[in-house]
């Protein structure tokens, strides 16, 4: 009985050993299943995953118009500080004076990418860029304001 | 055919005329010696590049492939920084120990490099007890990791070393009894002698079922002895980083990091004389044909042919398994391959008796 339990845990142990070796062959022998990118010289043809978080953008359409009501959902989800929302008060065709977004102020230097102003945003209206490459030799550069110039909420987002 | 023999003869002729006979051995002796390490750092090279890359492709990423094409220039790299780096004596350690250790380790696995035949007529030392000698010395590198761990006055180190004793001590069973049961069919001890009476087929195939499990026994534990994956608690980077070599660098780590890949060659060139006919090209009794047309392949070819497919095994075993624990692998030489190792020994002493093999 006990010589039946010591000779099918070995048979046990060298197939399970067997098929371990069989999966590290199979990755050995077949280069196409390589993940890593050679990054510096596949600039052109990168492809990045599509939940990629790169820095935040401002969505604007071909009408240049975003989607950003100046709720400060994004500013009060963020841990850091990072967005900061300046907005003013516009007058509407009906008379009527309504809070709009003026600068959508975004500190690159302190984004951790952790998404959760994205999570925040109840009309979608930034996202997660794909770019990862953000070295700048001037420090101003990293404040960024993320509302293109001349351009308004559009039509229907309220 | 061309041999390596017609050089070792022209080099010994030239010598005897030219010099005394006294003078001509103490060239020939300065001759391997420097045959010898230079085939040491050829190895180092190769070896590290080839860990490196094989590693890689095991786990779907390159290996190195920035310093020179393909990476072939990235173990010079190494071997330079490792060369100007610090070498720097913990403050309580004992000096003559700890600057011996890797002395030690480094000598027993040159002395080892003697009774290997690496191609027809091309060994240093044919004696007439090669696979004794062989296995006698390789005990005595226990004695360098004991006195490195000891020296370093560092208590990790100490169990670092004492774990690894413990390791290496036992497998060494297991390996001597796996050797023994190859010895038994071919009754000799002398390396020539076993490779000679593998003329007529290797001996895992002639040995058919004690052989395959003398081969399975001997690679673990051949794997073991010389503290690789899976058994590498001893000296891993995240157990007791680094075990019985924690306190070295510069050049004393880089020894002992040269006489790790060096030991795994020998243990693999020993299998490979044992199991699979060291030079003998590979020949099937009957078939003269066959046999006459892998006569053509050197015989040099062959030896680093079988190591380095045997190398190639003991590394795809490193990045296949999980680290085993000290308990386990003790549990694992004293409970299954010793008694198996044992019964295989009276299974094959059987069958050479009877005359069951081919």
């Amino acid at each position: 009985m006990f010589l039946k339990k010591y000779l099918s845990d070995i048979f046990k142990a060298i197939r399970s050993l067997l098929t371990g070796m069989k999966l590290t062959g199979y990755y050995f022998t077949h280069r196409k299943e390589i993940i890593t990118q050679q990054y510096p010289d596949n600039r052109e043809e990168m492809k990045l995953p599509d939940r990629f978080r790169g820095e935040v953008v401002m969505i604007h359409d071909e009408n240049n118009e975003h989607a950003c009501t100046g709720c400060t959902a994004c500013e009060l989800a963020c841990p850091n500080g990072t967005i900061k929302i300046i907005t003013k008060f516009e007058v509407t065709k009906d008379g009527k004076k309504k809070k709009a977004l003026d600068d959508f102020i975004y500190h690159l230097e302190l984004c951790t990418m952790c998404n959760l102003c994205i999570e925040a945003c109840p009309t979608d209206a930034i996202k997660m860029a794909q770019n990862f490459e953000h070295s700048v030799y001037d420090r101003s550069k990293l404040t960024k304001k993320l509302n293109n110039p001349g351009s308004k909420i559009r039509e229907g987002v309220e | 055919m061309y041999s390596f023999e017609n050089i070792t003869n022209s080099i010994h002729s030239g010598l005897v005329r030219t010099l005394s006979p006294t003078v001509a051995l103490l060239c020939e002796f300065a001759i391997v010696g420097l045959c010898a390490i230079t085939l040491f750092a050829l190895l180092g090279l190769v070896l590290v590049l080839m860990e490196r890359k094989v590693s890689a492709y095991m786990q779907i990423r390159r290996g190195p492939n920035r310093v020179g094409p393909a990476g072939m220039f990235q173990t010079v790299a190494d071997t330079l920084k490792l060369a100007v780096k610090e070498g720097l004596t913990p403050d309580g350690a004992d000096k003559f120990l700890f600057n011996l250790a890797p002395f030690v380790v480094m000598i027993v696995a040159m002395m080892i490099l003697a009774p290997i035949a690496f191609a027809r007529g091309f060994q240093i030392w044919d004696m007439n007890i090669g696979v004794l000698y062989v296995s006698a010395v390789s005990s005595v590198s226990v004695i360098g990791i004991l006195m490195a761990g000891w020296a370093s006055n560092n208590k990790y180190s100490l169990l670092g070393a004492m774990r690894s004793g413990a390791q290496i001590l036992s497998y060494e069973l297991s390996a001597g009894l796996s050797i023994l049961s190859i010895i038994v069919l071919t009754g000799s001890l002398q390396i020539s002698d076993i490779i000679a009476s593998q003329q007529n087929g290797w001996w895992i195939f002639k040995g058919h079922i004690p052989a395959v499990i003398s081969f399975v026994i001997f690679i673990i534990a051949v794997t073991a002895e010389t503290n690789r994956a899976p058994f590498d608690l001893a000296e891993a980077e995240s157990e007791l980083t680094a075990g019985f070599h924690t306190e070295y660098s510069g050049m004393k780590f880089a020894l002992f990091f040269l006489a790790e890949y060096v030991n795994v060659f020998i243990v693999c060139a020993i299998g490979a004389t044992l199991f699979f006919g060291g030079w003998m090209p590979l020949h099937v009794s009957g078939w003269q044909g066959f046999n006459h047309v892998m006569d053509y392949i050197p015989s040099s070819l062959w030896f680093f042919g079988k190591t380095f497919l045997l190398i190639f095994l003991i590394m795809w075993f490193r990045w296949t398994f999980p680290r085993l624990r000290i308990d386990q692998l003790l549990n694992l030489e004293w409970k299954y391959l010793l008694p198996i190792s044992m019964f295989n020994l009276l299974l094959m002493t059987l069958v050479a008796i009877m005359g069951w093999h081919f």
